[in-house]
């Protein structure tokens, strides 16, 4: 495999690692770390100056009675959380939103097909299929969108994107990522706005589609 | 342990916005995690806090977002190197120089970075909180970050 070189920027691991991140891009962060021994390392450093600001600050007093329950808690037999693992292409957080089932694709058309995995308030994340040769449809964003390679790979005007490579795009990226020759590629895309494809269907059809 | 855990989870709990009660229910779970784990947590990986650190976030994040956080894959050791006992004395150096540095911080960096690490403000509403404009607030998260980076640069 080649080497990873488009990587999540730094404030972005900040905000995964405290919460901050809205759960659809939480997503993709979670499943580039999966891949990225580098980014692994700013995630270490980030948990242990979050661990730093943890340990310097203030204290406040518990409860009299919380060691007990704690004790008491610990005789409890624990229930196992489930864990889910890497399975084929899909790294552990892909396979955990599909609670370990394969996706469910839906066909966009001209072979691109898609299953969201997750949608609310501050953004959704759906799984892309797109077949060797075949451009992504052009579409340009009203905010935040994250694109991860799971297998194969995309080329547009920044560049070319292999497995485990993001690119993150905002209002001011305007592309055509086209899947390049061999395997179809396939991705897990986040966005926090619905996606305007503008050359492939009308807009009016999008909500049908929930793009 | 609990005694001297209890109150600074507490405090970092309330600190990252939640109120009294729900602090004392997430400290209660991440004591009984911390206690149910340890034979997990790896001196060589991490420190003790920084382990702990993202427990009660992710904690936290749970009971607020009822989803559970998405988890990275273990990637296992780096080929070619072997745990040994330097790496945990390095990693407590490490750590000693990261709250020397957070103690260097200008003030006002460091009010942002503590919020950023808390994870109860995004960039968007730190800056509405502060009435600051938007590209001060990255910026100033961005300066406070790149004084941290390059204290743990020279320790990788
Ligand atoms: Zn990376």
């Amino acid at each position: 495999m080649p080497a990873i070189t488009h990587h999540i920027p730094d404030e972005m691991i900040v905000a995964y690692v405290s919460g901050s991140l809205p759960h659809a891009f939480s997503m993709v962060v979670a499943s580039h770390l999966s891949y990225c021994r580098d980014c692994q390392a700013s995630l270490g450093a980030h948990r242990a100056a979050g661990g730093a600001l943890l340990e310097t600050g203030e204290g406040v007093a518990v409860d009299a009675g919380l060691k007990s329950k704690v004790l008491a808690a610990l005789d409890a037999p624990a229930v196992p959380e489930p864990v889910y693992e890497a399975k084929g292409i899909y790294p552990g957080p892909v396979i955990h939103s599909l609670k370990g089932r394969p996706p469910r694709w839906k066909t966009l058309g001209m072979g691109v097909k898609q299953d969201i995995l997750f949608e609310d308030s501050e953004g959704s994340a759906r799984l892309l299929f797109i077949p060797a040769g075949q451009a992504v449809p052009d579409h340009s964003h009203n905010g935040l969108e994250l694109t991860l390679v799971l297998q194969g790979s995309f080329s547009d005007e920044t560049g070319q994107f292999g497995v485990g490579d993001v690119e993150i795009g905002d209002e001011n990226l305007e592309h055509t990522p086209v899947a390049d020759a061999g395997d179809p590629c396939i991705c897990l895309a986040a966005t926090d706005a619905p996606l305007r494809f503008r050359a492939f269907m009308p807009r009016l059809l999008q909500p049908l589609f929930r793009i | 342990m609990f005694d001297f855990l209890a109150p600074r989870l507490k405090g970092f709990v309330i600190r990252c916005g939640a109120r009294p009660a729900l602090a004392e229910e997430i400290v209660q779970d991440v004591m009984l995690t911390i206690w149910r784990k340890a034979a997990l947590f790896d001196p060589h990986k991490a420190q003790a806090s920084a382990w702990i650190y993202q427990i009660a976030r992710n904690r936290h994040i749970d009971i607020v977002r009822k989803e559970s956080r998405p988890v990275p894959d273990e990637l296992g050791e780096d080929p070619g190197t072997e745990p040994d006992a330097s790496q945990i004395i390095g990693l407590e150096q490490e750590a000693e120089q990261l709250k020397h540095a957070i103690a260097q911080l200008h003030p006002d960096q460091k009010e942002m970075i503590v919020k950023a690490y808390m994870g109860d403000l995004t960039h968007q509403e730190i800056s509405s909180q502060t009435g600051l404009p938007l590209g001060t607030v990255k910026s100033r998260i961005r300066l406070g970050l790149g004084r941290l980076r390059k204290e743990l640069k020279g320790l990788r």
